[in-house]
């Protein structure tokens, strides 16, 4: 109600007097589907450009490299959809471990929030695939049509030869990228060094040929054209963060008390800014030209903001330039801009209790992560029971259950495993079950319990429960039983 | 469209998915400009008093996507059935569909299956990959009644005791899969005579296959089994052509002792195997002929734990 004159209806007001009072105004037609504004970002140099340059190498070595690696005569890192098994490294999952996979999802969700409630949106300037790839498929766009000004005239310029060559040349470069990005995303699904093979006489299958191009086309789109849209506009987590911020949080802020009101003036001028009564900001715009978002930082903290400290490095720059101290545009917290901490209250203010209830969980996550990884058994079990029949009498009087176990080797090796029960009296195996599985294999297994009648008798009609132990052969030592799987299941005795 | 009992529902339905689509679009046209006061960000919306609309405009390609949902909407309402009853250009169906997918996987097997029809039961039981399929056929097909041991229950014959009903030869076992059986024992109590005689008959059943017995009453029984010989033969050795069992053996397929022999010569008993002709071909047929067959005839490899 700051505004009562112009905004504010009588209480009560009927859809006449609102009608009438909006058309006495001066109106404008909008239209509410705003056009993309090209964003043509400088070019930045300086400490946090360098950064996010290292975590460009590092990222993308990572993500490229991975699968090429090889271990024990196989990829390292494969994802076979088909087989559902997941090689990594020196173990392989099955679906049933999927519960690892959001194991790691959770730690990586909570380390997000961490990282947010400590120091922003240090995820997305500087390691989200989108920030990652923008800034390559820049690189190229910079090396190829120029910077930032030359960029401009190109696409105001008419489509003379040199804008036609510069323009395809860029294209071909981007999409080439983007091609071998989509081929390494499927690497990691389909052995990377057949697949590398088929590409030279194009014999990829269907699936491979839908998602490599899938991928390089939300790679060349999201890096090439859509940009910052996709973190204003299709991000969640550019969304939801605001929730973890608070005002002890790091955000590339603007020291407003020092900048303002800010001004041009001669360069190396003997006098004092203040003298002019205008602050250290000296309205170059530089820290809107490099903005890959396309806002100017001095307005505060924006949802656009994605943290990338471009216009920290520029500023620091201009700093320098004018002979001024550092940090006019500076990683700071809104508490530290308005209560001028030191280096240390904001250091001191980053323990506060949401970073470390966080920390704490986060911590907890990854150790049961880790712990569970390292306790995971080298196999798995299940067992099903016949279904029609539940139990029958064989020979003289004896019950007979059937059931299936499904083993499943989840090592490189072969393994060797027998079966016991447990729990009820007088139940045994039909006959003895030894089991032999190569790497990686899984096999149904049909398993006959007995019970000879007197036991039966004493155990009484119904369903008892009872357990399948399977063991595994340790074939480290001599040959003793190893590791040893229970699954619990129940003997059904008939009236 | 079957589930309506007139074609004014299929008109009613795509007629509301049409005007819906066209809706739609009409809406996005309408939300799509806005008066508003210049040098204002809101868009004049006030609700509750203070409440108001802020003008955040979407991105323009977001109103593209929207558009493009649409006509993708147009598309598939052309090519696929949804538009009422109107079966779609491309006469899809998810029957069609299992159709044309189930054929498919036949004549991708249908090499595998080639090579097995010339092999005779015997030379399949020793394949593997025959065995392999032989196995999976038997416990998607049979282990429900027979258990996946094959080893039966009661009333569900053992397949691996080498004790047949109707014949134990591959091309006999093939046959009993596609056509099926209906075993059927008349009841016989009325036959044999009083309670008393059949209690003697059954004590001379029992005596057949060397199991304990009254041997006096046996004795009494075996004037009396003149009855059962039409089916089970003198000898008691049963009749394969008729599904007659064997009662000189110690397979009790509805249940051992006095009382449940009794209870089978009062009631009698029909006992059906269904047909599967219809949910195997041939060629799976023969194949899992020779898995059965090989459950029973050594040299398969597969231990047969002995039934006492």
């Amino acid at each position: 109600m700051s505004d009562p004159a112009v905004r504010a209806l009588p209480a009560g007001a009927d859809q006449t007097t609102a009608d009438a009072a909006s058309d006495d105004a001066a109106t404008a037609v909008v239209s509410l589907y705003q056009k993309q504004q090209k964003i043509y970002p400088r070019s930045v140099q300086g400490l946090f450009s360098s950064w996010r340059w290292a975590l460009v190498w590092v990222t993308q070595l990572v993500f490229y490299g991975l699968p090429w690696l090889q271990w024990n005569g196989r990829q390292a890192l494969l994802f076979d959809l088909a087989a559902r098994r997941f090689y990594i490294f020196g173990s392989v999952l099955y679906p049933q471990d999927f519960i690892y996979l959001t194991g790691l999802l959770v730690v990586s969700a909570l380390s997000l929030f961490l990282f947010t409630a400590v120091a922003g949106r240090l995820w997305c300037g500087y390691a989200c695939p989108q920030t990652v790839y923008t800034e390559m498929f820049m690189w190229i766009e910079r090396r190829i049509e120029g910077d930032r000004v030359a960029r401009m005239r190109l696409d105001a310029g008419p489509w003379n030869a040199n804008k036609i060559w510069r323009k395809t040349a860029k294209q071909a470069a981007w999409i080439s990228v983007a091609l071998f990005t989509g081929f390494t995303f499927v690497g990691y699904f389909t052995p990377i060094r057949t697949l590398w093979a088929e590409a030279f006489t194009l014999g990829f299958g269907p699936w491979e040929w839908f998602w490599v191009n899938f991928y390089a086309f939300a790679t060349y789109g999201n890096a090439g054209f859509m940009r910052e849209q996709v973190c204003k506009y299709m991000c969640p987590y550019a969304r939801f963060q605001s929730a973890m911020f608070d005002r002890d949080t790091l955000i590339i802020g603007y020291d407003v008390e020092r900048g303002e009101p800010r001004g041009s003036r001669p360069r190396n001028s003997a006098i004092a800014p203040r003298e002019r009564g205008l602050g250290d900001c000296i309205n170059c715009g530089l820290c809107v030209q490099v903005c890959p978002t396309g806002i100017d930082i001095r307005n505060g903290l924006q949802y656009e903001c994605i943290g990338c400290a471009a216009c920290v490095d520029v500023c620091d720059d201009v700093m320098d330039k004018m002979n001024y101290p550092r940090g006019l545009v500076r990683y700071a917290t809104q508490n530290a801009l308005r209560q001028h901490y030191t280096r240390s209250d904001i250091v001191r203010h980053a323990l506060r209790p949401r970073v470390l209830v966080y920390g704490s969980i986060l911590a907890t996550v990854a150790i049961a992560l880790v712990v569970g990884m390292a306790l995971r058994s080298p196999f798995r079990v299940d067992v099903v029971r016949d279904r029609a029949s539940l139990a029958r009498i064989v020979g003289e009087g004896e019950v007979e259950n059937l059931y299936r176990l499904q083993i499943m080797n989840a090592a490189e090796q072969g393994q060797r495993y027998r079966v016991d029960v447990a729990g009820l009296p007088g139940l045994v195996l039909a006959a003895p079950i030894d089991v032999t599985l190569g790497a990686a294999e899984a096999r149904w297994v049909t398993v006959a319990l007995r019970m000879d009648a007197a036991a039966a008798r004493s155990a009484g009609p119904g369903a008892h429960p009872m357990v399948f132990r399977v063991e595994l052969r340790d074939d480290r030592g001599a040959g003793d039983w190893g590791a040893a799987q229970l699954e619990k299941s129940t003997f059904v005795i008939p009236r | 469209m079957s589930d309506f009992v007139s074609n004014g529902w299929s008109v009613f339905v795509a007629a509301a998915t049409v005007l819906s689509l066209i809706a739609c679009l009409v809406l996005l046209a309408i939300a799509s400009r806005r008066k508003v006061i210049p040098n204002d960000p809101t868009t004049g919306h006030i609700w509750d008093e203070d409440l108001r609309e802020l003008n955040n405009p979407l991105p323009r390609w977001w109103m593209g996507l929207f558009i493009i949902t649409v006509l993708f909407a147009g598309a598939y309402l052309m090519l696929y059935p949804g538009l009422g009853s109107m079966a779609g250009s491309l006469s899809w169906s998810s029957a069609g569909q299992y159709d044309a997918e189930e054929k498919a996987a036949r004549a991708t097997m249908a090499p595998v299956y080639a090579k097995f029809a010339a092999m005779p039961a015997a030379a399949l039981a020793k394949d593997a990959q025959a065995m392999g399929i032989g196995e999976r056929l038997f416990l998607n097909n049979c282990s429900g009644c027979h258990g996946s041991d094959a080893r039966g229950s009661k009333g569900f014959p053992d397949l691996t005791d080498n004790d047949w009903l109707w014949g134990g030869a591959p091309e006999t076992i093939a046959l009993t899969i596609a056509k099926g059986r209906t075993g059927m024992m008349p009841p016989m109590g009325a036959a044999v005579g009083n309670a008393d005689d059949v209690k003697n008959v059954a004590q001379y059943v029992l005596s057949l296959s060397g199991s304990p017995h009254d041997s006096v009453a046996a004795q009494l029984g075996k004037a009396k089994f003149g009855a059962c010989a039409a089916c089970h033969g003198l000898d008691g050795k049963g009749n394969q052509a008729l599904g007659a069992p064997n009662l000189t053996d110690k397979v009790w397929l509805h249940g051992w002792g006095e009382e449940a022999i009794v209870a089978q010569i009062n009631n009698g008993k029909t006992n059906v195997m269904p047909a599967h002709e219809q949910r195997l071909s041939p060629e799976q047929i023969h194949v899992l002929a020779a898995y059965v067959w090989s459950k029973s005839n050594s040299g398969s490899g597969t231990a047969v734990a002995p039934k006492q």
